[in-house]
């Protein structure tokens, strides 16, 4: 058992060695983030936002985009790196959760409008948005809860074993809800309440955008007070940090457990539901929305919720700017800066920024 | 190694099973042969990359699938002529070979070395964003891909049959299944299995473990390449969607089938799986219940979900099991608790100090006593 635990220590030596190893990758970031800035403020002319210093509009726009999509990003990352904080599960349904919330959501607000198309802004009030993600998260809730308590419970510290039945469900999941929804996109309709532009440096900018950060705000600060002021979430964190002490104590760890996968699901479905507001809800979201949760959370470090929260605004900022300020004929070739934006955090820190060894 | 050595069970199992498969096709069908047994080679050998990582690295890779198709654009790029689709650079099937595979190698290289330093379910999932953000570039970037994939991708002159694909699927899958297995007995496949089993203890005995993982990586990426290549002359397209999620699972579930410390069971899971995909659909039962073409992969992640419930070992891991049973061998015997691959074992932190007996023993020559391995091994966990 000593033997067992220790690997996860290094000794002095090879600690010294490391750090030392990790310098130069750190020097690096640093001076790329240096020139990326300059090139974003006075170079970046034959880009389709142009450069700051010509174009402070766009930068503006492009700002607020990161930060946007950073909170919905936050709110489907922090779900996912809760459940992988405390149980060591990397559930790889949770694009599928993320899916199926968005398309229940559109059902029920069809039902409420009593439309099923052409539903405009005016005719949803607040209700009409609410009620629907509430429907929505829940019923991904109820679905992660379900996977877990069948699937994954008793097999718990397989990750691989759990890896592979998540992912099986995400497949039958997909084909299901193609069954089910249809190939073509879905979209749901943002309250009329939030349904208009403000101008920023002679920019049109949607309010609905900033409410979606604020609704992400909303759920951060909601799931830190949970976090760190009851019992329950001091047992979540203790749990993250020290698993077999956790059970050593006698807590009902069964308990935490189920709801914590209730949680993470709920946040889950609740991303859907502003993704699906923000960008509609169709086949193969499910996979990208995997690789965003995936993205957040390998960049900001396995179960930290400060990762997330880091992570979400990194990973946005670069989803944000390399489309605008790549130059035009490379703009489509964005995907890859997410490769680069992992290997500069993974060659700094092998296991994200607030993250620590399993 | 004397004449008497060689003649090992695995060994003569082995050789039996190379005349079964070079006989294989005076006796079955075209369509079998063409659809199953070559697509069997093709997808096993893609499975044991994964195998090898597991098994000697403890790495569970999910990127293998993207450098698989990785090699099918790039030889569709070099060696199409002219046409809408791709690069077209017009190169002749050597150099569009060498090019295809120079390419996956260096792919693997890089992203190898940016994961060599994460381990186990992080390893697992840095990977499946190597997939996804893959398969995003080749949806995206046409330049490389085409709209809807390249297609009417020419095949070298040396495998114009569909037979004679066959037979270079089958020669290539006994020299990676041969090769995988020496690797693991070099000085180097040694290294790699310590840094497996202990990591820090491997650093302080000045081995580098990134080096090792990387260079472990960019090996299973080079085998995956090949196969990647029988792929788009088998298929004679290939499109982003191949490389997707759905495929990369499916992968890594041949992987799994078989059992992910056997590399026979990369092959044979194959096999399973090739059997299914072609014939489920035939069978009457499906009709009756409803199941249509078009919800293939419900039925398809079912029965992977059934296996993972049932059997993670897969079927390699359960014919050890009976073998072990039956056999009684009180060397094998006596560590049936560390068999089973090793990410899925149960208490994973409290057998960390692994010995690697149950695997040896499972390589019908390497269970030859006094080969070097031995050695090494017991010398590293005597430390």
């Amino acid at each position: 058992m000593t033997a067992a635990t220790s690997g996860t220590e290094l000794p002095p030596s090879a600690r010294d060695r490391w750090a030392g190893m990790r310098r130069p990758p750190t020097l690096g970031a640093a001076a790329a983030f240096v020139a990326l800035a300059l090139w974003v403020a006075f170079f970046a002319d034959a880009t389709p936002a142009g450069s700051m210093a010509a174009n402070p509009g766009n930068f503006v726009v492009t700002a607020l985009d990161a930060v946007t999509f950073a909170g919905l990003l936050f709110v489907a990352g922090s779900g996912f790196t809760l459940i992988f904080g405390l149980m060591r599960t990397v559930n790889m349904a949770h694009g599928s959760l993320f899916l199926l919330a968005a398309y229940i959501a559109v059902r029920v607000q069809q039902a409420m409008v009593g439309r099923t198309r052409n539903i405009e802004p005016a005719d949803v009030g607040l209700l009409d948005w609410l009620v629907p993600m509430i429907a929505g998260a829940t019923v991904a809730a109820v679905l992660g809860l379900l996977i877990q308590q069948v699937f994954l419970q008793w097999n718990e510290g397989q990750e691989l074993r759990q890896a592979l039945i998540t992912l099986a469900i995400t497949v039958v999941l997909a084909d299901q809800m193609l069954r089910e929804f249809g190939g073509l996109a879905q979209r749901m309709v943002w309250p009329g309440a939030v349904t208009y532009f403000f101008s920023v440096f002679g920019e049109r900018y949607a309010v609905s955008r900033l409410f979606m950060l604020g609704v992400a705000v909303l759920v951060g600060a909601l799931l830190w007070l949970w976090l760190s002021r009851t019992r329950m979430g001091m047992v979540i964190r203790a749990g993250v940090d020290d698993r077999q002490m956790v059970r050593a104590l006698g807590i009902n760890i069964r308990l935490v457990f189920a709801v914590t996968f209730f949680v993470g699901s709920f946040l889950a479905g609740l991303g859907g539901v502003l993704g699906a507001s923000f960008a509609g809800a169709a086949p193969g979201i499910d996979g990208s929305w995997l690789l965003n949760s995936l993205v957040v959370v390998i960049i900001g470090g396995m179960g930290s919720l400060k990762g997330a929260a880091a992570g979400s605004l990194l990973y946005g900022t670069v989803v944000a700017f390399s489309p605008a300020y790549l130059p035009s004929d490379y703009s489509y070739y964005a995907i890859i800066v997410t490769f680069a934006l992992l290997a500069m955090v993974l060659a700094i820190r092998p296991y994200g920024l607030y993250g620590r060894p399993a | 190694m004397s004449a008497r050595a060689l003649l090992t069970r695995g060994n003569l199992a082995f050789a039996l099973l190379m005349v079964v498969l070079f006989v294989i096709p005076t006796v079955a069908s075209t369509f079998f042969i063409n659809f199953v047994m070559t697509q069997t080679m093709i997808l096993g050998m893609a499975a044991a990359t994964i195998v090898f990582l597991a098994k000697y690295g403890g790495m569970t890779s999910l990127a293998q699938l993207l450098l698989f198709g990785v090699a099918g654009f790039m030889f569709g790029n070099a060696a199409l002529e002219v046409g809408a689709r791709g690069l077209n650079l017009g190169w002749g099937p050597w150099a569009a070979i060498t090019f295809a595979i120079a390419v996956t190698t260096a792919v693997a290289f890089v992203l190898g070395a940016v994961a060599a330093r994460t381990t186990g379910i992080y390893f697992l999932m840095l990977t499946l964003v190597y997939a996804v953000i893959g398969n995003f570039v080749f949806a995206q970037i046409v330049d490389i891909s085409g709209p809807s994939g390249i297609t009417s991708v020419p095949r070298p002159a040396f495998v114009g049959s569909p037979l004679s694909l066959y037979y270079v699927g089958v020669v290539l899958s006994a020299i990676v299944y041969l090769g995988f297995r020496v690797v693991g007995r070099t000085a180097f496949g040694l290294a790699l299995q310590g840094v497996r089993d202990d990591p820090v203890r491997m650093a302080s005995l000045g081995f580098n473990v990134p080096l090792h993982r990387t260079l472990a990586f960019t090996l299973a990426g080079f085998v995956a390449g090949l196969s990647g290549l029988l792929n788009v002359w088998w298929n004679g397209q290939i499109d982003p969607a191949s490389i997707s999620i759905g495929p990369t699972l499916i992968l890594l579930i041949i992987a799994v089938i078989g059992g992910v410390s056997y590399f026979e069971g990369a092959w044979l899971g194959a096999f399973v799986y090739v059997l299914i995909f072609t014939y489920l659909r035939d069978l009457p039962l499906v009709d009756q219940i409803g199941i249509t073409e078009a919800r293939f992969n419900t039925v398809i992640g079912i029965i992977v979900l059934l296996i993972m419930v049932l059997s993670p070992e897969g079927a390699a891991g359960i014919a050890e099991r009976i073998r072990r049973r039956l056999g009684g061998r009180t060397r094998t015997a006596s560590s049936t608790s560390t068999s089973g691959p090793r990410s899925t074992d149960p208490d994973e932190k409290e057998s960390e100090v692994h010995d690697d007996e149950p695997n040896r023993a499972t390589e019908g020559a390497g269970a030859v006593p006094g080969s070097g391995s031995g050695a090494l091994g017991g010398g590293l966990r005597g430390l």
